[in-house]
């Protein structure tokens, strides 16, 4: 059990990644707390985690406010006791040309994938300096690496997370506290469904051309390399980007 | 049991990196080859075996394409088939471009570049010939990422490592092998055995989280990559440095 006695915070644990390393988590013996804008879908996580003899703590979370932040990390620790992991994983995906794309989006968009990311650092890691533990994954993606038409606002976002991750990595490294970014190329999600709807293409066209692999990733692979950071395994990890893409980057 | 049934071979497996791998390997139920120039190769593996554990040494310079082939035919007589391959083996010398012998330089590329190429190129082959696909681990560094200003030689190879592995990640993928790199910081292994209190302690400034590495802690990144965990894995690099190349 690569995580016993862990406690975890998973962000957009509904579905998709994050409900993948929900999943995950439990079985590697974390207690998990899964939070989501839809609480329904995040309840339904939890039930499936209980239903495999894990334990997990639903809540509904707007990840972009503050308050909600505070209200989660109170329920996890008086639920827990401590956090050891958070997985900054919740977040949304905009394809939209640049003249297009309004104000109103833009601070949206800001909110959900970036600001999420930001108070989440801010309210959990102190739980973690406390016992000078804890390890950090926040969700970027090749988007945040690399440029793609009609992605300046998701790209900016993800661009953002990736290079936050580094600054705070920094802030606390000597203290304990780990802080990594993944970046995900295209991984079979409702965003790959959006992806190949808005580019006109099927999924299995949209895997063979963006990555040398030939395929679009599944979401349990991501969920492989988020519990190897989130693990003691990773110990000598801080501040890295790890990127999961088939090889799409390399080229 | 993550290893279970597979074969790997890891160059340079008789001591620091590489020997904390060939024992992770092992200990996961992998069969491990260890290829070294140095005869240390057979007191690990008679320990391991000792242990009820699979290892089989073989006397390997990896800068020599016939003892490169040799080696990884020995595995496959000795163990049917090869999977996982760890490109490791390495040296480390300091020398300014300036006043750096040509020969030094030549020794440097012929074992940390040259030597990677070459134990690629065997085990790729031999991949493409069973049609497992399989997993390639390739030791990069930081130095595949920055410079410091005494190690252009190092750093040449360990760059040229980086591209070789995106170049051959991306030329096999279709054929599901995996080929990523693994950069470690400054690890605590016998390449700075000789190192004075003040060169250590330099060398500990330069990571933010204010120590060395452990092998261990690379070895576990290893089994990683190597890993079917790591299947959507390619063409990249895992570092794993203490915050170094993140300053």
């Amino acid at each position: 059990m690569r995580l016993e006695g862990k406690v975890a915070v998973i962000t957009g644990a509904g579905t998709g990644i994050g409900k993948s390393t929900a999943l995950r988590f439990a079985k590697e013996g974390a207690k998990v707390v899964i939070t989501d804008i839809n609480e329904a879908s995040v309840r339904q996580t939890a039930d499936e985690i209980v239903q495999l003899g894990g334990e997990a703590l639903a809540l509904r979370h707007d990840v972009g406010s503050e308050d909600n932040w505070v209200q989660v990390v109170e329920e996890a620790v008086k639920t827990y006791g401590t956090i050891d992991v958070l997985f900054n994983n919740a977040g949304i995906y905009v394809i939209k040309p640049l003249f297009d794309t309004t104000v109103e989006d833009w601070n949206r968009l800001m909110n959900i994938n970036v600001t999420s990311v930001f108070l989440g650092m801010k309210h959990v890691i102190p739980v973690m300096l406390k016992q000078q533990r804890g390890s950090v994954i926040n969700a970027s993606s090749i988007a945040g690496i690399g440029g793609s038409p009609n992605h300046v606002l998701y790209g900016a976002s993800k661009g953002a997370v990736r290079t936050m991750t580094k600054d705070v990595a920094m802030e606390f490294a000597t203290q304990g506290v780990r802080v990594n970014s993944i970046h995900p190329g295209y991984i079979n999600t409702a965003m790959v469904d959006y992806a190949a709807a808005t580019t006109h293409r099927d999924k299995e066209a949209l895997g063979q051309a963006v990555s040398p692999l030939g395929r679009v990733g599944n979401v349990d692979e991501v969920s492989n390399l988020v519990l190897f950071l989130a693990s003691d395994e990773s110990s000598y990890m801080t501040g890295t980007e790890m990127v999961i893409d088939g090889g799409a980057m390399a080229r | 049991m993550r290893f279970q049934d597979k074969v790997a071979v890891v160059t340079g497996g008789a001591s620091g990196i590489g020997e904390a791998t060939v024992r992770a390997f092992a200990a996961e139920g992998a069969k491990v080859v260890i290829a070294d120039f140095s005869e240390r190769g057979t007191e690990v593996a008679e320990e391991l075996n000792k242990q009820g554990l699979d290892a089989y040494f073989v006397k390997t310079d990896v800068t020599n394409e016939d003892s490169v082939k040799a080696m990884v035919d020995a595995t496959v007589e000795k163990y049917g088939k090869l999977d996982i391959m760890f490109a490791n083996a390495g040296i480390g010398a300091e020398g300014q471009s300036h006043e750096l012998e040509l020969k030094d330089w030549q020794r440097m590329i012929d074992i940390n570049l040259t030597g990677v190429f070459l134990s690629d190129k065997y085990a790729i082959a031999q991949m493409l010939k069973q049609g497992t696909g399989g997993a390639i681990v390739n030791c990069g560094s930081i130095h595949s990422h920055v410079a410091r200003n005494t190690i252009p030689a190092y750093a040449a190879a360990k760059g040229g490592v980086k591209l070789l592995t995106q170049s051959n990640g991306i030329a096999y993928a279709q054929q599901n092998i995996r080929v990523n790199a693994i950069c470690p910081g400054y690890i605590d292994t016998p390449l700075l055995k000789d190192a004075s209190d003040e060169a250590r302690n330099y060398l500990v400034s330069l990571h933010p989280m204010g120590r060395l590495g452990k092998a261990e802690e690379i070895a576990k990144s290893v089994l990683f990559l190597a890993s079917d965990d790591a299947s959507f894995v390619t063409g990249t690099t895992l570092t794993v440095d203490g915050g170094y190349t993140a300053q």
